[in-house]
This record gives C-alpha cells, structure tokens and sequence, in this order.
C-alpha cells in the first residue's frame, strides 16, 4: 500500500455529483475527496457509475448536477487548466491504429503542450517497455501493449494527477505486476496522485491508500484501506496434516462458533489475531502440523458486503 | 489552432481512404482524356454536325481547354461522392475507434479540436479540387495544347485563347466552395452519430434528393430551388458565360458561405455539448 498519509491538500473534491441518462440515474450525489499523494481507489461493480464519474472528472460528459473542483477549482471554469495537470487512460486505450506508437504520442503530446522532443518520447516509451516497437503502427499491437501504451500518454505531460480507469484488464499477470509496481513508483518516487479504478479488488487493497466504493452510482463507504478493512476479527484457512484430529478440537465450544468450513486438509474460521494463535498452539499440542495459515478476509468480502448490502 | 490543424491534416493524409479521392479523379481524368485523345476530333464533329453546314471553323478548337472543361463538366456532379468518404469520417471516424477519449481530455478546448477539423476538412477539399485543375487543365493542355475555347451550351460560345484561363481559375475556386459546402454538410451529419457510413450515406442521400426534386418540372419545386444549396453549387459554369452574370454568381457564393458558416456553427453547438460516451 502506498500514500497512506493525508495531506490537507485537496487534488479532487466532488459535491453532490449526479449524472441522468434519462430516466436512469448513473451517479447519485455522489461527495469524494483525493488528497495529494493519495492512490485513491475506485471500486464499484459494473455499472455502479464508476467510468460515468470519471468521464465526468474529465469533462467527456457533463454532470446533471454537483461540482467538480480539481486543484482547488472548478473544473468548468478552468478545464483547460486543470486538465494540462492531468493524465489520464478512460476505459480501453484506444489510439489511432494506422499511426505509430511513436506519431500516436508525439501527436497527443503537442496537444497537451507536453515536450515532445525524441528523447522524452523515447523516455516514456522506454518506461512502459515499447521503446523497441516506436515504429510500428498501433493496429500491430496486443491489447497489452495498447494499454501501457495508454499509460505512457498519460504520464508524457508529465501530469500531477493521473487518473487510470481499469488500467491492468487485458494484461498477463507479469504486465499486471509492472503496471502496479509503476504506479506505486510514481505515488512514492514522483509524488504523483493517483485516482485509480478497478474492478480487481486485490490491485487497490495492495497499492491504494484510501479508496471508496460505489455501487448504484451512489457513494457506500469512503476511507483509507485500513479503516475500511479493520475489524476484530479474519477470515484464516488452517492448513493441517490430520483433519479428524483438528476437527475434533475445533468442536469444543469455545472455537465451534468461530467455524465456517472445511475440506480435505484444511480448515476456516473467523477469529482474532490472538484466537490464531491459541488455536495453533492447540493444534501443536496435539502433534498437528500446521502447514500454513491463510487469511482470507480481504477487500473481496468487504465489498462484496457492501455492494450486497447496497443492493438490499 | 495551426498546431491542431496540422495534426488533423497528418492524421487524415495517414489514412487510405483521403487518398481515394485523388486516385479516383486521376484515374477518371486520365481515361477522359485517352479516349479523347483517340476520338476526340470526331466527338467535336458529332457535336458541331448541325453547325458545320451553315459555318466554317478555323483554328485548333479540340485542345486542352475543352477537354479541361468536358471533365470539369463530367465529374463535378461526382465529386461530393469522394469529399464525403473524408467529410464523413472527420467527427464520426474518431468516435467509432474510440480516440475522443484521448484527444477531449487534452488541455484544449471542443470548439478548437472541432475547428481544426473543419478547416483540414476545407484544406482537403481544395487540394482535391486542386488536384482536379491541375491534372485535367494542366494535363490536358499538355496533351493537347491550347487554342480556343468551345462552349455548348443553349448557345455556341468560342473564347479567345487569352480569355479562357481566368474563367477556369474562377471556375475552380468556385467549384471548391461548393465542394466545401458539401463537406459541411458531411461533417454536420459526422457530429450526430459515431459511425462514419452514416453521414456519407446521409450527404449522399440529400445531395441526390434535392437533384431530383430540382429535376421535376413542377412549378411549386421549381419555386423551391433557389433554397437547395445544390442549386447554387453548379454556378461554376456561368464563368463559362459570354457575358458573367456577376450577380447572381456572388448570389450563390454569399447562399453557400451561409450554408458553410451556419453548418459549422450548428455542429460546434452540437459538438460542445456532447456527451462523449464512445
């Protein structure tokens, strides 16, 4: 997890932000706060709102109602200055095909007012790790490709804000890996903010330092990971060699109620960190080994709590 | 705003389809201009072959000029088919690959990216018509070598040799202003959908319905052409005129820049308050 910290400073305050397609309400008052350093995350299902709220931060659609304020102002009166302080991926990267990775940035660069001289294009490309294909035309490139593509427009103006919209879907884990260890690279080494959408809970529980989730196009809960994920007690899988014998000191009374399942080898409870470590040391006791213990309380349950308890 | 048209025009001379344009009018000319190479002479007397007992014509009257304007003539009803495959894709073709995206959360304004646009469209309309003068004027008179020019129209009209290429100069430029009207209305239809077929379609279909209802011989149609902006675009051929109608030319160009301006400013609206959701 990166950031971490908060900073007084506001990069993205959102005020009662609303978007109606009609008769359908896409985002709902919806109130969020980004600070400086922040890896804020974003998460939602799909349709929540989530890619509507982010057109919306980038003027691509207007809000129905509400304020966008970035950098301290507001964004329809000063899009054009807020906006040469952003970089941004919204969904897919989709770029001209018939030109190369090359042309592609140097032609979105001179709009954004960015240096487009070869070394710094060369420099981005590099650090997204398509220097070698500069020449060749984007239709050529893998959806992968395309998306670090998307990433290096997005840093070449050398932006203070960089907002990423599902930028790992489509990579191997190894690009998933080098596009999480990047924005990590660029919240801790460039002191970037970063607001960061993704429907890979994992990605935002291990890079984000505070994060909201919506669902419906309303706001559920907003924090820092570890608010959020507190709680008194985990979900952990016991990994033991003899499955009778550990079952039956978990049909005592006092660890019967924190069982939750069991298969093969393995055990699940819900306990607290001291819980863990009495109940390993039961299971020593009786000449158990205890192969691993795995916790599997995780974002994935938090939200799956939320978003459920949402839909309710 | 020149940074950003020149983007536009980079970005449309790397596409295929911009060049189609161009090959389509040479080749056309081309074979205009073989087959009258081969049969020319005897077009001319197939075509004068009432006039020719009565009078006597002298000089060189099958030459590069009126093989410049028989193409002139031949094509130009043509030609919106092949600004509209550029006018058509201008707005629609970025929505349909998903690049709005990129290029509307750049730190420029909508009406700048729709601006840019709309004058590379109007750049490629008149380096198309360019194209034209240069290949079948230009070709032609290579060819075939000047002399004077023969017009048939409701009357016999021959221009001197030193009186001919301001008129094709004016024809030209003309001709590139109804050819920019043309390209307005494509890049109006390009605004409201995220396919580029449906604008070149529905130019298209407009430009061939106003020919038709101009066509028919009904007092209350003929009435309403003056309204038709395809009634004003044909005026290139009154340069063409023993005696120029000046008037009612400028007419036509003030009722085609009004199209253009009007069109233009209808689809900036529409453009700025779009909601990008390709």
């Amino acid at each position: 997890m990166v950031g971490g910290f908060l900073n007084s400073e506001q990069i993205i305050e959102v005020r009662g932000l609303t978007k109606k397609f009609g008769s359908l309400i896409a985002v709902n008052n919806l109130n969020l706060n980004v600070y400086r350093g922040d890896v804020f995350g974003f998460l939602g299902p799909n349709g929540a709102g989530k890619s509507t709220t982010i057109r919306m931060l980038l003027t691509l659609i207007k809000p129905t109602s509400g304020d966008i304020k970035i950098f301290g102002e507001s964004l329809i009166g000063k899009r054009e200055k807020i906006l040469r302080k952003v970089g941004a991926i919204v969904e897919k990267p989709d770029f001209y095909l018939y030109l190369t990775a090359y042309k592609n940035l140097e032609i979105l660069g001179k709009i954004s007012g960015a240096n487009t001289s070869n070394k710094k294009i060369m420099e981005m490309l590099e650090l997204v790790g398509l220097d070698k294909r500069y020449k060749s035309k984007v239709k050529t490139f893998s959806h992968g490709m395309k998306q670090r593509l998307g990433l290096a427009q997005a840093l070449l103006h050398d932006p203070e804000l960089i907002i990423l919209d599902e930028p790992t879907t489509g990579l191997d884990p190894q690009g998933m890996k080098e596009i999480r260890d990047l924005i990590i690279y660029l919240s801790k080494e460039k002191n970037k903010t970063v607001f960061l959408s993704s429907h890979i809970l994992r990605e935002v529980e291990i890079i984000a330092s505070r994060m909201i989730i919506i669902n419906k196009g309303t706001a559920q809960v907003e924090g820092t990971v570890d608010e959020l994920l507190k709680s008194d007690r985990v979900k952990v899988t016991f990994e033991v060699n003899k499955i009778q014998e550990a079952m039956e000191i978990i049909e005592d009374v006092t660890w019967k109620e924190r069982f939750k399942s069991s298969n093969k080898n393995e055990i699940t409870l819900e306990l607290s960190k001291e819980e863990i470590i009495k109940l390993n040391k039961s299971f020593i006791e009786k000449e158990i080994s205890v192969s691993a213990i795995i916790p599997v309380h995780s974002l994935e349950d938090y939200f799956l709590k939320i978003t459920e308890g949402g839909e309710k | 705003m020149i940074t950003l048209t020149w983007i536009e025009l980079q970005k449309m001379f790397k596409k295929w389809r911009t060049y189609i344009g161009f090959i389509a009018i040479g080749v056309l000319t081309l074979i205009v201009q073989v087959a009258l190479y081969y049969t020319g002479e005897k077009y001319l007397k197939f075509e004068m072959r009432s006039l020719s007992d009565s009078f006597i014509f002298t000089g060189k009257l099958f030459n590069g000029y009126l093989v410049a304007n028989l193409v002139l003539q031949g094509l130009f009803v043509h030609i919106p088919f092949l600004i509209v495959l550029v006018g058509g894709d201008l707005l629609a073709g970025e929505a349909t690959a998903g690049t709005y995206r990129m290029l509307l959360t750049r730190p420029v304004s909508r009406l700048k990216v729709i601006s840019a646009k709309f004058f590379a469209g109007i750049i490629y309309t008149s380096l198309l018509l360019f194209w034209l003068a240069l290949i079948s004027l230009g070709g032609s008179l290579l060819i075939f070598g000047g002399g004077e020019l023969l017009v048939m129209k409701s009357k016999l009209i021959i221009f001197a040799s030193n009186d001919i290429l301001w008129r094709f100069a004016y024809a030209y430029a003309y001709a590139s202003l109804s050819m920019a009207t043309v390209m307005a209305y494509s890049f109006f239809f390009s605004s409201l959908v995220e396919n580029a077929i449906g604008p070149i379609v529905a130019t298209m279909a407009l430009i061939i319905i106003l020919l038709i209802l101009s066509a028919i011989p009904v007092e209350f149609l003929q009435n309403l052409q003056p309204y038709f902006f395809t009634s004003h675009m044909i005026k290139w051929n009154g340069f063409f005129d023993d005696v120029v109608n000046y008037k009612d030319i400028f007419n036509s160009v003030w009722i085609l820049l009004a199209n253009i301006a009007g069109l233009f400013a209808i689809t900036s609206a529409i453009f700025i308050k779009k909601d990008i959701l390709s």
